[in-house]
C-alpha cells in the first residue's frame, strides 16, 4: 500500500513539469487592444475591445485616425451610441456597408465589466518613467 | 522506475519540439509551450480582457489565426507590419472617402542627439505608407529638422515617436531599430536626407 502511494506520489512529482509545460506563458491581450469603458460599464453593458491588429490587417491608420478623425490617445474620443448609430466613429464602417452593423452589440461589447479604459494591457510597462 | 519516467520526459520534450516546428512551418500557433518558441498568441478566452461567458467570444477572430499568416516578428503582435504591407500579404485600404488625398513621402530624417547611442533614423516612407502628415505634423513633430526638443525620457512618457511606438506600433525596448545608424560609417549630414522620390506635394492617386 505504502509502496503504491510512494509510487503515486513520484508520478504526480514528474507530471507536475508536464503539465506546466503544456499551460501556455502569455497570460495578456493581443498588443494594442484597445479598451473602451467610459460609459459602457455605468449603463450595464460591458466595455468596448478594439482590436487594432485586426483592424490594420485591412485599414491604414489614416482611414480611422485621420479621415474618420479618431483622436490617438485612448479615452479622449467622446463615443456614444447614438453617434455610432449617426454613422460617427465606429459607425463609419460598422454600418452594414463596409462592415456589419451595430445590432450585433456582443461583438464589440465583449469585455469583462470593470475593466479601466486603456491600451496597456498589450505591452511591458516597466520600460515607462511611471513604474521607475 | 526512474528511467522509465526519465524517457518519457525526454519523449515528451522531443514530441513538444517537433510539434512546434510543425506548427511554425504551418504557421500556426504552437500547441505545446516547453520549448521556448516565442510564437505566441493568446486566445480570446483567456486573454484578461474578453469576457469569456460572453458568446460572441467564440465568433471573434483570434489573433493566432490572422496574425500567424504574416511574416514573423519576435515582439509586439509578433507580425512586422512593414513587410507584410510592402510584400503584399495585407492589403489594407488607404481610404473610405473616394475624394481623400494618399499622400506618401520618402524622406529620411536622420537624428543625431542621442549621447551616445547610434543615431535614430525616421524613415517616412514606411511610416507616410500607414500614417497621413496630419497624424504626426505639426501636433506631434513640427515639420522641421530641429524645430522639436525630443528626449528619450518623453518618447517613454508616451509623447513624441512614444505616441504610437509601445502602443500600437512595435515597442519601445527595440532600441536599435530606431537608434540605427554608427556615427563611426555615417558619411552624409545628419538632419533630412535628400528625397528619393515623391516630395512634400507628391500626392498619389486614392485607390477606389
Ligand atoms: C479601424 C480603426 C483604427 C485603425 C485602422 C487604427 N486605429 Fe488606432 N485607434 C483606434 C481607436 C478606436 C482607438 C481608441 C480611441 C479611444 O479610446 O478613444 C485607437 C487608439 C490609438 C492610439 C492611442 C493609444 C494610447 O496609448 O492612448 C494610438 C497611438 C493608435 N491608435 C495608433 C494607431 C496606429 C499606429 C495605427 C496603424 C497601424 C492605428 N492606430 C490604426 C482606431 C483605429
Ligand atoms: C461597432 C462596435 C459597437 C457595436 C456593434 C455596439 N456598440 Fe455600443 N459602444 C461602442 C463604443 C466604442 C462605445 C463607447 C464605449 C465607452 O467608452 O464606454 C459604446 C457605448 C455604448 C453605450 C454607452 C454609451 C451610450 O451611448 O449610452 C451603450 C449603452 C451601448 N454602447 C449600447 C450598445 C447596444 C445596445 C448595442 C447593440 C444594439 C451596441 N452598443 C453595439 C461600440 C459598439
Ligand atoms: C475603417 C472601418 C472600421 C472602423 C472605423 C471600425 N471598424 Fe471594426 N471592423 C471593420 C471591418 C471591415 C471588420 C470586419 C468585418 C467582417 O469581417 O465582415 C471589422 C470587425 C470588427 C470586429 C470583429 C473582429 C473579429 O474578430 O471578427 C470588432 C470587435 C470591431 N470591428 C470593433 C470595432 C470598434 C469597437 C470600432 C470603433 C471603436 C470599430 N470596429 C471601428 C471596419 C471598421
Ligand atoms: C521609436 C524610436 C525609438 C526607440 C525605440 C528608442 N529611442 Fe532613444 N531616442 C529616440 C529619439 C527620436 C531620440 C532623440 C534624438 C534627437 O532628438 O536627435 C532618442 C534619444 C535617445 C537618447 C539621448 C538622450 C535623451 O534622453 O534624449 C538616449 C540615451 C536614448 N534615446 C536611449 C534609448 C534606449 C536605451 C532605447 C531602448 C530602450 C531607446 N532609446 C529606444 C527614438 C527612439
Ligand atoms: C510618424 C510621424 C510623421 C508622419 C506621418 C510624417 N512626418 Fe514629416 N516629420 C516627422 C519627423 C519626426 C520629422 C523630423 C522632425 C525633427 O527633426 O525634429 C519630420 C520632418 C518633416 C519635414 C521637415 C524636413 C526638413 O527638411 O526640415 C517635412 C517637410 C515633412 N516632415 C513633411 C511630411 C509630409 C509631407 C508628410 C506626409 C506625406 C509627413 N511629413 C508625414 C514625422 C512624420
Ligand atoms: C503616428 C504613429 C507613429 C509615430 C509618432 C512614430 N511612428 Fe514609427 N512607426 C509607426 C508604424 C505604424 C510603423 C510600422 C511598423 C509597426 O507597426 O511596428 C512604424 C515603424 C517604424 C520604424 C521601422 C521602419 C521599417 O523600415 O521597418 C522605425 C525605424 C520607426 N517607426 C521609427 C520612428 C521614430 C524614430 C519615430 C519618432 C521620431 C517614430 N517612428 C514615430 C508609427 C509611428
Amino acid at each position: 500500500m505504502n509502496n503504491i502511494k510512494n509510487q503515486f506520489r513520484k508520478i504526480l512529482f514528474l507530471l507536475l513539469p508536464i503539465v506546466g509545460m503544456m499551460t501556455p506563458g502569455v497570460l495578456f491581450a493581443e498588443y494594442a487592444d484597445v479598451v473602451m469603458n467610459k460609459r459602457s460599464d455605468k449603463m450595464g453593458l460591458r466595455p468596448v475591445i478594439f482590436p487594432h491588429w485586426f483592424h490594420r490587417i485591412r485599414f491604414r491608420c489614416k482611414v480611422c485616425h485621420s479621415e474618420l478623425g479618431f483622436e490617438m490617445r485612448v479615452g479622449s474620443n467622446d463615443v456614444t451610441m447614438a453617434e455610432i448609430a449617426n454613422g460617427k466613429f465606429c459607425g463609419m464602417c460598422h454600418n452594414g456597408e463596409v462592415a456589419w452593423s451595430i445590432e450585433h452589440c456582443d461583438l464589440c461589447h465583449s469585455g469583462k465589466p470593470g475593466l479601466k479604459s486603456g491600451i496597456d494591457w498589450g505591452w511591458d510597462k516597466s520600460l515607462t518613467p511611471d513604474s521607475w | 522506475m526512474r528511467i522509465k519516467f526519465s524517457c518519457l520526459l525526454l519523449l515528451l520534450f522531443a514530441l513538444d519540439v517537433s510539434i512546434n516546428v510543425q506548427a511554425a512551418e504551418k504557421k500556426e500557433a504552437p500547441k505545446f509551450y516547453f520549448s521556448n518558441d516565442k510564437r505566441k498568441w493568446n486566445s480570446l478566452q483567456r486573454d484578461e480582457i474578453h469576457d469569456p461567458t460572453c458568446e460572441a467570444i467564440n465568433v471573434l477572430q483570434q489573433p493566432y489565426e490572422a496574425l500567424s499568416e504574416l511574416p514573423y516578428d519576435y515582439t509586439g503582435n509578433n507580425v512586422q507590419w512593414v513587410k507584410a504591407l510592402r510584400e503584399g500579404f495585407i492589403e489594407p485600404r488607404t481610404n473610405i472617402w473616394p475624394e481623400t488625398k494618399i499622400k506618401v513621402l520618402d524622406m529620411d530624417v536622420i537624428m543625431d542627439n542621442t549621447s551616445t547611442l547610434p543615431m535614430v533614423r525616421f524613415p517616412h516612407k514606411e511610416h507616410t505608407e500607414w500614417l497621413d502628415c496630419e497624424n504626426c505634423h505639426n501636433h506631434l513633430f513640427i515639420a522641421k529638422v530641429d524645430a522639436n526638443p525630443i528626449t528619450m525620457y518623453a518618447v517613454l512618457k508616451g509623447e513624441y515617436c512614444g505616441r504610437c511606438h509601445g502602443a500600437v506600433a512595435f515597442p519601445l525596448r527595440e532600441c536599435g531599430r530606431c537608434h540605427s545608424v554608427l556615427r563611426a560609417t555615417f558619411k552624409g549630414k545628419v538632419g533630412a536626407q535628400p528625397v528619393i522620390s515623391g516630395n512634400p506635394e507628391f500626392i498619389a492617386k486614392p485607390r477606389p
